[in-house]
């Protein structure tokens, strides 16, 4: 612990404080700490839902929508079929009770082992500033699913679009106690620029993101 | 990593004659600067976030110390295991010590510039383990066993011809000759790293206080991998990473990826707040950070203090008309560019980067396109002025300055040699009026170009001149 002690020290020392901090130190950070004040923000003015879609889509993710979650199975495998994509894979275990054998798909709710070419999720909610998706770990949303296969389907209540990340973390905040082992951003498909600048997709991470919105 | 700085005006010819090099920042050259001037379009009051991310770096620096103890409570709290280490030897010891402790083997590594600093892959390498980087910019110049030329783009001094030779070699596969298929060559290769490492070493763009949580970004993937894959995780991040909360993140997070590719976001952000909990099934048993000084509370108490605000987007390097044409390698230790000019000299020392806050014309594109606002010309200044006072400069130089200094403060003398040196450049520059050649010690600068010759008269003369009309 002296090492850690010593580094306090001379960032005090640094910056001109006494060897401890001061009550009214604790009381600037404590209030920010506590706070969350929002810095300001761009300009958010538009319609969350179109937004989300148009920066889904410049993000290189596609979009589809469907009344009900019970209609997913079936969007979910047109997608696949039009590209001509494997039909099996794991989701998370909430999604594990839909209909996907009507509509011709086979999906385990298990985390993916890494073999696994479809991995299909739940999202806790998307942002439509960026077009992003805000993923938590846990026990049943497992964050492999979204990573290791090639093609990541995510399923999202339209009413669950926020406009900034700002309210996804008031929401985590009020539904959450906690942050979960991990919280992931995913914007569009894993990508990578680092051979002579040209953007190529799928570096480590899934090829296609594809996000169902379900309006009910 | 081993500091060459000194080498600096050397390399920096070298690098521009090097046909391969020239041609590879031609490419990039122009492209980050265009997409970041585009993206930062998408923001309507930009400059004002500017300013506000200023703010924020300089409010977290001056409570530094608060919101780190704040943040190691959180950490804890959440089963982190935190160390702090004072120096690159210390943090290396202490992530050897980890792995040995957990029987650990094979270490995949997500890009860390302080991993780059410490020299952690040959020394994790030298304690008997298999250390394999990620990134795919790292993994290249890792297999080409070369440093990285630049803070996020590492191998972007190398062409696709050179990657296609090294791949071919390294893999022990048919040459490839198409970017995409090398880039989903290279994944296919790392893929089962990822599966089956022991541990994975990360670096963090931030941490948070409020959260006790270590973040990344990364466009590929690879560092989510190796904060889930692996049953042990280490981070390590120096102490100026700390921030309060997470909608101060969410506010720097506007600028960095707009700043560093012209992307509006990067492709993933991970928040990491411990290890595996209990019912979770996947994530690491342990998880690891280590908290690192190494010349950063030195630098919160000197007259480069800005400097710690920077968010490693790249920005500075991207404009840098010198940046541009000599590459990353030149600087001759992790950091280049302007912040590079910056950070050398006050981490490894002002006497071992002598020519790298000399290595500008104070242009102030850096200045300009850095998120946070920090001065990069004016550090580099007080750095040339400290350089002087520390009677560090060359014998000549400080010569020249001597006798100039005592002739400016003899007006009368002054005046009689600058009519002396006009007419005599008159002379020089002949009916052409250009002078093709100066003397030793500026002889550099007439070696691609002409000087245009004074007329005969010195300021001092059109100007009474005039006022006598």
């Amino acid at each position: 612990m002296a090492t850690r002690d010593n580094i306090l020290k001379r960032i005090r020392a640094a910056n001109g404080r006494s060897a401890e901090a001061s009550f009214q130190e604790e009381q600037i950070a404590g209030r920010r700490l506590r706070s969350h004040d929002r810095g300001p923000l761009p300009r958010l003015d538009w319609e969350p839902a179109a937004r989300f879609r148009e920066r889904c889509l410049a993000m290189l993710s596609t979009v589809d929508e469907v009344e009900r979650l019970a209609d997913v199975p079936e969007a979910v495998a047109r997608y696949l079929r039009g590209l001509d994509l494997p039909t099996s894979g794991v989701c998370w275990p909430e999604l594990a009770g839909l209909d996907w054998v009507s509509a011709g798909l086979a999906f385990e709710g298990r985390p993916s082992r890494g073999d696994d070419m479809v991995g299909i999720t739940g999202a806790f909610c998307g942002i439509a500033e960026t077009g992003t998706l805000m993923l938590l770990s846990g026990e049943d949303w497992h964050a492999t699913t979204s990573l290791l296969p090639e093609t990541h389907v995510a399923v999202l209540p339209a009413a669950r679009i926020l406009r900034s990340m700002e309210d996804g973390w008031d929401l985590l905040r009020r539904e959450h106690s906690r942050l979960p082992r991990q919280v992931n951003f995913v914007s569009g498909p894993s990508r990578t620029a680092d051979i002579e600048m040209t953007l190529v997709m799928g570096a480590h991470g899934p090829f296609r993101v594809h996000v169902v919105l379900v309006n009910s | 990593m081993q500091v060459t700085s000194q080498q600096f005006k050397q390399a920096a010819s070298r690098k521009l004659a090097d046909h391969k090099l020239q041609t590879a920042l031609m490419n990039a050259r122009g492209r980050l600067v265009a997409a970041r001037a585009r993206s930062i379009q998408e923001l309507d009051n930009f400059e004002e976030i500017r300013q506000a991310a200023a703010d924020i770096r300089d409010h977290c620096l001056a409570y530094l110390d608060v919101y780190l103890e704040e943040w190691e409570r959180n950490a804890r709290a959440a089963g982190t295991i935190v160390h702090w280490a004072e120096s690159h030897e210390e943090m290396n010891r202490l992530v050897l010590e980890i792995a040995r402790r957990n029987q650990v083997r094979k270490v995949i590594k997500s890009k860390s510039m302080l991993g780059e600093e410490s020299g952690l892959n040959e020394y994790l390498e030298e304690g008997g383990l298999e250390v394999r980087e990620t990134d795919l910019g790292e993994y290249i110049i890792q297999q080409a066993g070369e440093n990285p030329s630049h803070i996020i783009a590492p191998a972007v001094h190398k062409s696709k011809d050179e990657i296609a030779d090294l791949f071919a070699e390294k893999h022990k596969r048919p040459r490839l000759t198409e970017i995409e298929a090398l880039t989903h060559e290279a994944r296919e290769i790392l893929r089962p790293h990822f599966l089956d490492a022991d541990m994975g070493i990360t670096g963090a763009n931030f941490l948070v206080a409020e959260t006790g949580s270590t973040m990344i970004v990364t466009n590929e993937g690879n560092g989510r991998m190796t904060t889930t894959m692996p049953r042990v995780h280490v981070a390590v991040a120096g102490i100026e990473k700390c921030l309060p909360t997470l909608e101060d993140f969410s506010l720097l997070m506007r600028l960095l990826a707009r700043s560093a590719t012209g992307q509006s976001i990067s492709n993933y952000l991970s928040f990491t707040t411990g290890p595996k909990r209990p019912a979770d099934k996947d994530g690491p048993d342990e998880f690891h950070v280590i908290i690192v000084d190494i010349g950063r509370s030195r630098v919160l108490g000197s007259a480069l203090r800005e400097a710690l605000r920077c968010i490693r987007c790249g920005a500075c390097m991207n404009h840098c008309p010198v940046y541009q044409n000599i590459g990353g390698h030149a600087y001759g230790w992790v950091y280049p560019g302007p912040i590079g000019s910056v950070l050398t000299p006050a981490y490894v020392g002002i006497d071992k980067a002598l020519d790298l806050p000399n290595a500008a014309t104070l242009c102030n594109q850096c200045g300009v396109a850095c998120p946070v606002k920090i001065p990069l010309p004016d550090l580099m200044r007080k750095l040339r002025e400290r350089q002087v006072e520390l009677r560090l400069r060359p014998g000549g130089e400080r010569l020249g300055l001597k006798v100039w200094a005592w002739l400016a403060t003899r007006p009368r003398l002054y005046a009689l040699a600058t009519r002396i040196a006009a007419r005599l450049g008159r002379l020089a520059g002949g009916r052409e009026r250009l002078i093709h050649w100066l003397p030793p010690g500026a002889s550099q600068w007439t070696l691609g170009r002409d000087m245009p010759a004074p007329r005969g008269r010195t300021f001092r003369d059109i100007y009474a001149a005039r006022r006598r009309a």
